[in-house]
């Protein structure tokens, strides 16, 4: 492999490590804040499927990288900056159904993108695609069944999902958006190419909240930035939590 | 939202092929499909098992501590219910 392509692969298993790390951070926000016990726990599993992707990603980068580096420099020792999340995946837990709206539009997301990235050609993210897309359509069907409850619930639940699915809409675009960083890898058949199922998503995803009563946005608004990490001011506070005991202790083993 | 509006479920796992259910416990869920989702994520999170069974509590009918004399106490005097209670004939060696 020569060292150009290399590198991008290092940065590409990066942003997708940095993606599922930061989302199962949120997600595990609502442990101990769950509505009930079960729904506690729930919570608590599928954060734990994003984190535990995001150590395989980056400790597939780390592999390529060499001189010693660890999954850990990665999650714990990188700024702000230099994370280069999609930015949905950092905006703040909000209240359950904001948590739901999300996991719903990110879990549709996901299933199409692991099912492509099964198909590349770099036979380590293939795995750990083929590992997640299991937990995937597991998360979609929990997500699925929260919006139709909460859509075509209450009328305070279905406002509260309404408002949640409207102010998250504008963040789902740069999901479909590559640099060209991205397209070269796409090009090589290791990346995934999202703008190919961007209509399905859609589609499905309307289907969905249509389903449980509430309105697709049709409001044309993005907002960009993740991949070139520039950020929303939530990451940071996100990222002083996650770092702050490994940067206080440096190198602790417990 | 509150476990109120919520329905007990029984879960029953089970751990290998071949074995049967098991009773791991109880859980609330507003109905049959979630509670299955809640088992699995609740019980099973550690690989215990290969098949869920989620049963409404209220829809099992169980013995009350008041019925055990009329229950199980009569078969307390009945041995010959039980094999062991007959000689085998010396035609019969080991059975």
């Amino acid at each position: 492999m020569h060292d150009e392509l290399k590198q991008a692969i290092i940065t590409y298993a990066v942003r997708l490590g940095d993606d599922a790390l930061v989302l199962g951070h949120r997600i595990s926000e609502w442990v101990s804040h769950g509505p009930f016990l079960e729904e506690d726990i729930a919570q608590g599993n599928v954060a734990l499927d994003f984190i535990g992707r995001s150590r395989m990603y980056y400790t597939y980068a780390a592999d390529l990288t060499g001189n010693d580096k660890t999954e850990d420099d990665f999650a714990f020792l990188r700024s702000e900056r230099e994370f280069q999340n999609h930015l949905i995946n950092e905006l703040p837990r909000g209240d359950f159904a904001y948590s739901t709206a999300r996991q719903l539009m990110l879990d549709v997301y996901h299933n199409h993108y692991l099912s492509a990235l099964m198909n590349s050609k770099d036979e380590t993210l293939a795995a750990i695609a083929a590992k997640g897309v299991k937990e995937t359509r597991y998360h979609l069907r929990r997500s699925t069944d929260w919006v139709l409850r909460l859509g075509d619930g209450t009328e305070e639940s279905h406002q509260r999902l309404q408002a949640a699915v409207d102010d998250i809409w504008g963040y789902t675009n740069e999901l479909f958006e590559h640099d060209l960083l991205e397209q070269n890898l796409i090009k090589a058949e290791i990346a995934v190419d999202a703008s190919l199922f961007k209509d399905q998503w859609l589609a499905e995803v309307s289907e969905i909240l249509t389903a449980a009563t509430l309105k697709v946005p049709t409001t044309e608004w993005a907002v960009r930035g993740g991949r070139e990490g520039y950020h929303t001011e939530n990451l940071g506070h996100l990222l002083t939590e996650l770092q702050h005991v490994h940067r206080c202790y440096p190198n602790s083993q417990w | 939202m509150s476990v109120e509006n919520l329905e007990l479920f029984e879960v029953f796992i089970r751990s290998a092929r071949g074995l049967d259910h098991k009773h791991v416990g109880s859980l609330h869920a507003v109905n049959r499909e979630q509670a299955l989702e809640y088992a699995r994520d609740c019980y099973t999170r550690r690989s215990e098992g290969v098949s869920i069974w989620v049963v409404k509590s209220g829809d099992i009918c169980a013995s009350q501590e008041d019925d055990s004399d009329c229950f199980f106490d009569p078969s307390d005097d009945k041995p010959y219910r039980h094999a062991t209670y007959y000689p085998l004939p010396k035609e019969v060696n080991n059975m």
